[in-house]
């Protein structure tokens, strides 16, 4: 077990430090560099050379990425060029929307995603069960921010509900902030909602042709005591690892929702540096997310070995 | 003969669909989908305009029908940048092991940590925002995914004993490549493409949305999308039919990728994440 995780470790540093060569070398090895990108097409040859000083463009390669990584590690992420912030508080400030958005977004896609799932894998036979996997399949190939505009023009333009919307601070009016994340966290969630649905619902089926469950049918436990004594941790192996997939794509989707209610969250930063070619931000921004991919990778794979015993034994 | 999976069939239709649009609208559609008429602005379904008109007064009808075209070549492009990278590298770390595929898959596990539109918002960066930065992004994304699948199904190729028979014949690896193991993994390979294009389109259609993707003023969904939201108000109906030729066209590629799995049933497919 132990040399199991040291491994798996080790695997996620090596992914870490390729992810971030990958991250700087994209961003760096540009036609041009950074100061004349940022500086547009007017910039005169003066300029660009100060900022480049400024930037420590002039510095070798090598020396850029080994401090950028330092800075990164001792959680000095630079500052902007462009609003002359720190990048670091910066984010913890944007976490504080964008983090209560995801989170709200995977608690309304469990809560509504494990239920349904699962009577749609004991019913997969009846129609009730035929209704929950069609629906299921149409809501996967929403996109959730279109499901964030048919919301908003449901709740906010029509019945004037909920914000269209905009983010009031934590700080200012907290309940109104917690109101201005319910459409999007809606939105997102049940998006993810029908994809988990999906792989619960087959899990289950699966799970129920297993011998195990025969045989503990076979010694007189009905259906779902079956499925609770011995089905349900079998079901969730799979399950766990499309719920680490589906971590991933809750980031992208609060990257892409945060922009359709203009919520002031990470994706809502990453985006607009994008358009002012921020690229300290860009750059800091990217590695971060990912690496927030990259963890929970590794937080699954940790899991599955403490769901089954099989796996852990193994190596 | 077998019977065709539902799936399969509702599937083929949807996507027949979507196909025979984009080309019909090579030749022809209701009206030009890029003719402005400001008196005609917002106006909501008639016989004239089926499905209205948007705040330039041009054809909504026309736009979708233009915008079928964007999706599929989207889609077209980074299917083949996939699997015109990924295939090589899962078909040569199947055939020879060793450092090479531990050095093509390492390689692959670090893009897979990275989601098609975080690329994307990347080269949009660097390379300023186009439809070539959006397909390169989606299909980079794609990569690893097909690499994997191909080295998957490959491995198992490699272990059968017609390819240990070709070996002691003294068969050289390009030509095993070619006779034994890329026929075999074409099943798994049609059905990933398959999948691998309905998250294609939600990706594009998100990043059109974010107006870092297709380019105005070409018709894309995405793009009618995120123009839509600033009338809610006077046309909610701007928000709708973009949307449901969007979430018609992934449902077509899902259920025909379902389809073609039950039908070749292979064992190997990676779900991709949602990109949307």
């Amino acid at each position: 077990m132990t040399v199991a995780i040291t491994t798996r470790l080790a695997a996620l540093v090596a992914s870490l430090v390729a992810a971030s060569v990958l991250v700087f070398v994209i961003v760096n090895l540009l036609p041009g560099d950074v100061a004349t990108v940022m500086l547009g097409t007017n910039a005169t040859p003066e300029n660009v050379a100060i900022l480049r000083h400024q930037l420590g463009l002039d510095q070798p390669l090598w020396l850029r990425y080994v401090q950028w990584l330092w800075g990164m590690l001792r959680g000095d992420l630079g500052v902007s060029v462009l609003s002359h912030t720190e990048i670091g508080p910066l984010l913890v400030q944007k976490l504080l929307v964008s983090g209560p958005l995801a989170l709200l977004a995977a608690v309304i896609a469990l809560v509504v995603s494990v239920p349904v799932g699962v009577v749609a894998g004991v019913r997969y036979r009846r129609l009730s069960g035929a209704i929950i996997s069609a629906l299921s399949l149409g809501g996967i190939a929403i996109p959730a921010f279109w499901a964030g505009l048919l919301l908003a023009t449901i709740f906010a333009v029509k019945l004037r509900l909920f914000p269209a919307g905009g983010f009031i601070d934590w700080s200012e009016d907290p309940v109104a902030a917690a109101r201005s994340l319910v459409l999007p966290a809606v939105a997102l969630g049940l998006v993810q909602a029908a994809v988990l649905t999906r792989f619960i619902r087959s899990a289950i089926i699966e799970v129920q042709h297993e011998d195990f469950i025969r045989t503990a049918r076979a010694k007189g436990l009905t259906r779902w005591q079956a499925l609770r004594r011995h089905g349900f941790r079998n079901a969730a192996i799979p399950v766990v690892t499309v719920l680490g997939i589906q971590i991933t794509s809750l980031l992208v989707g609060a990257i892409v929702i945060e922009n359709v209610f203009v919520l002031p969250g990470l994706g809502r930063l990453l985006f607009q540096s994008v358009g002012n070619r921020d690229l300290i931000v860009v750059e800091d921004l990217v590695m971060v997310l990912t690496t927030v991919v990259l963890v929970v990778n590794f937080l699954v794979d940790l899991s599955y070995r403490l769901l089954d015993p099989r796996i852990r034994s193994r190596r | 003969m077998r019977r065709l999976p539902l799936p399969l069939i509702a599937g083929a239709a949807v996507v027949g669909l979507v196909v025979l649009v984009a080309l019909l609208s090579l030749v022809w559609t209701p009206h030009d989908p890029d003719h402005v008429v400001i008196p005609d602005r917002f106006q909501g379904p008639s016989s004239a305009y089926l499905l209205g008109t948007d705040q330039f007064g041009r054809d909504e009808l026309s736009r979708i029908m233009a915008g079928a075209r964007n999706t599929l070549l989207v889609g077209i492009v980074t299917i083949v940048i996939a699997i015109a990278v990924g295939v090589p590298v899962g078909a040569l770390s199947a055939l020879y092991r060793g450092p090479l595929e531990e050095v093509f898959m390492r390689a692959s596990d670090v893009l897979l940590a990275f989601p098609a539109i975080l690329l994307a918002l990347l080269f949009a960066a660097v390379f300023r925002p186009s439809t070539v930065t959006a397909m390169a992004a989606i299909g980079i994304a794609f990569v690893p995914v097909f690499a994997r699948v191909v080295r998957g199904a490959g491995l198992q190729v490699m272990e059968m004993d017609y390819v240990t028979a070709a070996r002691t014949f003294g068969s050289r690896g390009w030509w095993i490549l070619l006779q034994h193991l890329l026929p075999n993994v074409a099943n798994v390979l049609i059905v990933q493409a398959t999948i691998a294009f309905a998250v294609a389109i939600l990706a594009e259609a998100a990043l059109s949305y974010l107006g870092i993707g297709t380019p105005p003023p070409t018709a894309s969904w995405g793009r009618m999308l995120s123009d839509s939201q600033d009338y809610l108000y006077q046309a909610p109906l701007l928000a709708l039919w973009p949307g449901l030729a969007i979430a018609l066209s992934v449902l077509g590629f899902n259920l025909l990728g379902d389809g073609l799995r039950d039908l070749l049933d292979p064992k190997l497919v990676v779900r991709l994440p949602a990109q949307a």
